[in-house]
Parts: structure tokens; sequence; C-alpha cells
């Protein structure tokens, strides 16, 4: 039986909604609305077009409109923390304090940074995705990513992640 | 020699997600020679790229949930608990609106410290025949002070006879760091075993509603209230585990 062509996708989709997330009960709830979304309106889709980049733009729509997102970034930082600690690893602590660093920023950086640096979509893609100029998208980007620069090097911002 | 050009915000971008010509990647690889402070903040972005396919990339080795699997296939859509399903199942059962507030998840695989020590006590003790509490149900009220005290908050010991689970007793257990927590063990007469696992919560961290993760093979129910959180280990049917959760929460709001 052939593949149902969103199938191949569907492990970019699932990465990228555990890393925006950060719990994969969710993550995995957020991709099955987005499949059953994009099975709905598959004859919206035009065929020739990215269907990656359509797929994902359904998620981002979903991830936008119902996730109660900040609450469940925090409860989970707290299991990531307490998880680690266990194990003092440089390269754990440094993990750790890089998913709080993401935690601090907007919604709306995270997942620009994630669609292009982790799902490696391009700049076209990501302004189809997030429904921007591409102009704005690599404002944004350029933005979000100083951002998490200067949260990982303790220049700027709450440090509180770095208290023990 | 002429000096390189300054290159813009999206070239600095660009360069970080390799999607440069060669030339162009030359040309800015001429100044960042020169600017170590741009040099700096493109090492930093590419490290950030770098780290999130460290934390991630594993994500696409792992199979996928079945239930992403047939979603996109022509077979039914059976049989998937999801967070309508619990919302609506607890809203007929009558808890009220304001325990989920649209955070009732299932199912989840990561694993936090709670849970997995909720697990480990519950595989731990429940298979321990001579002593399976430090305390017995014989002497409920001295166990139910005991250790009301020691975490710091009035409990009640939950009912679950309509369950058919008898109280055997109760144990105190190390939780995090410097914490407490305790165990409940219910028993039914063919001999299964229940336990609520509790401790007392990160002050910091958000209350939650009902969610079910898989432990160990074991599907723990946990939630948390004001300072203590909650897991429930040992019901393998999920409406039955998700009825008992209910109950034990009402007789701990009392």
């Amino acid at each position: 039986m052939a593949q149902h062509p969103f199938n191949e996708h569907i492990p970019n989709l699932r990465r990228y909604a555990i890393a925006l997330l950060r719990d994969r009960s969710l993550a995995d709830d957020l991709v099955q609305d987005t499949l059953e979304r994009g099975l709905k309106k598959l004859s919206l889709f035009k065929v020739g077009s990215d269907l990656r980049a359509w797929l994902f733009t359904i998620m981002h729509n979903l991830f936008i409109n119902q996730i109660p997102r900040n609450k469940l970034w925090l409860q989970n930082l707290q299991a990531d923390e307490a998880h680690s600690g266990d194990e003092l690893a440089e390269e754990l602590v440094t993990a750790r304090d890089f998913m709080h660093a993401l935690q601090l920023l907007s919604d709306e950086q995270r997942a620009i940074i994630l669609l292009i640096g982790l799902e490696q979509l391009s700049y076209e893609q990501a302004a189809q995705v997030l429904e921007l100029p591409v102009g704005t998208v690599m404002s944004r980007l350029a933005r979000a990513r100083e951002r998490l620069r200067l949260l990982m090097s303790g220049e700027n911002g709450p440090q509180l992640w770095r208290v023990k | 020699m002429s000096q390189p050009q300054i290159p813009n915000e999206a070239d600095l971008q660009a360069y970080v997600d390799g999607r440069l010509s060669p030339t162009h990647r030359a040309q800015i690889d001429l100044y960042l020679a020169d600017h170590p402070e741009a040099l700096e903040q493109v090492r930093a972005y590419q490290e950030q790229n770098r780290m999130l396919h460290g934390l991630f990339d594993h994500v696409l080795d792992e199979p996928l949930p079945e239930e992403l699997i047939t979603v996109t296939s022509s077979k039914q859509r059976r049989g998937v608990f999801r967070v309508a399903a619990v919302l609506a199942w607890l809203l007929v059962g009558g808890v009220s609106g304001y325990l989920f507030r649209g955070e009732v998840t299932n199912t989840l695989v990561v694993s936090t410290p709670f849970t997995e020590r909720a697990a480990i006590a519950h595989v731990v003790y429940t298979k321990e025949m001579l002593h399976p509490v430090e305390v017995g149900a014989d002497q409920e009220a001295h166990l139910v002070q005991w250790l009301s005290k020691r975490l710091g908050h009035p409990l009640h010991i939950p009912d679950l006879t309509t369950f058919g689970y008898q109280l055997v007793g109760g144990r105190l257990l190390p939780g995090d760091n410097t914490g407490v927590a305790t165990q409940f063990m219910y028993q039914t007469t063919t001999g299964v075993r229940l336990t609520l696992y509790i401790s007392v919560k990160d002050e910091s961290s958000a209350q939650t509603a009902f969610r079910i993760e898989e432990q160990d093979g074991q599907q723990v129910m946990y939630w948390a209230e004001d300072t203590l959180s909650f897991a429930l280990v040992g019901e393998k049917d999920r409406q039955r585990l998700l009825a008992i959760a209910q109950l034990t929460y009402k007789a701990m709001s009392l």
C-alpha cells in the first residue's frame, strides 16, 4: 500500500512539536490535530506547492491558537531540571541552561529559531509558515538568536537558572 | 586590497545556516576575521543550531506513536484516548471546571522524576509480602496523623472500597532532594495492589490537572494540588484509574 504523502513529514512535525512544547503528550496531540486538520483541508492544498511548509503552517496556527504554552514550558522545565540534577556532566548543564534560555524567549521567537535552526526550513518556507514577509522573518530571527545568545552568556535578562 | 563589504543582518543569518554561495560565504569569512564580536555572535548562533539538533534529533529515530500512524491510514480512527475524551469524561464525572483549565493530557512518554519515583515505589513495595507498609490500616488514625505531620499538610485517605480496594497501610519515603513522600497501599481481595504516592510539590510548579504517564509499563495517573503532588499506580483500566483519581482528589480536598 502506498504511503500517505503526509507520512514522510510526521517525524519532523513531531520533532518540532516536542521542541516547541516540551511535552510529548501534547506534542503528539498537536501532530495528530495537524494531520487531521490537514486531511480535512486537503482540497485547499495546491498540487505542486510545498506540502511540508503547508503542514507546518497548519501546526503553527494550531499551536498559536490552542496550546496553553507558557505554563507547560515552566512545568516541563522543572522536570528537566530535576532530571539532570543527578548527572552533572558539563554537557547536560549546558543543555539545561540552553533549554531554560529557550524558554525565556517569546513563543514567536522560539518558533522561528526552531523552524529554521532545527527543522531547517528555508527562509521562504518559514515566512509561509509564520505568515510574515521574508524580511520580517530575517529580522525576527536575528533578534531571537541574539536574545538567546545573551541569555546563554548571562549578559542580559534573568539568570535564575544559574542559581544552583 | 578592498575592505570586505559589511554584511547585513540577513547575510549573517544565512551564513549561520549555511545558505550562502561559496563566494558570498568567503566574503563574510573575510569580514569576520577582522570583527571578533561579529564572529563571536555567529559562532554562538551556530552553536544554538548544534544544541537544537543534539537535543531533539533523536525524536526523528523514534517509532511513531500508533495514533499518528493511523491518522492517515484509511483504518477507522479508533480508540484514541485524547484530551477531548478525557475532558468529556471528567466533566461527566462532575469534577468542577476549575480543575483542569484545558491542561488535561495523557500518555506522557517523557519521564518526570515525581512519577518515576511513584512507579519505582510501587514496584518495590507492592512485591513485598511481609512488610508492604510501615503502619497498617488497623492504625489508620495514627497513620494519617503521622504522615500528615511529615508532609506538613493534612491528608485524608480516600476510601476506595467502591473499586474493591481495601487500605493496607502506608509508609514514609524519601522525596526529591530534602523532601519526603508517602505511599498508601490498597489491595483487592484477589491481591491486586494499588498505590497512592504523595509528595510535597515544588513551590513554583503550576497546578496540573490529571495526567497519565507510562512508567516502566505502569500507567501512572498524576496531578498536583495546593502544595502536594499525587500519583496513582497499579490500576490497569484507564476509566477506573481516572475514577479513582477523581475520588482521591475529592477526598484530599475535603
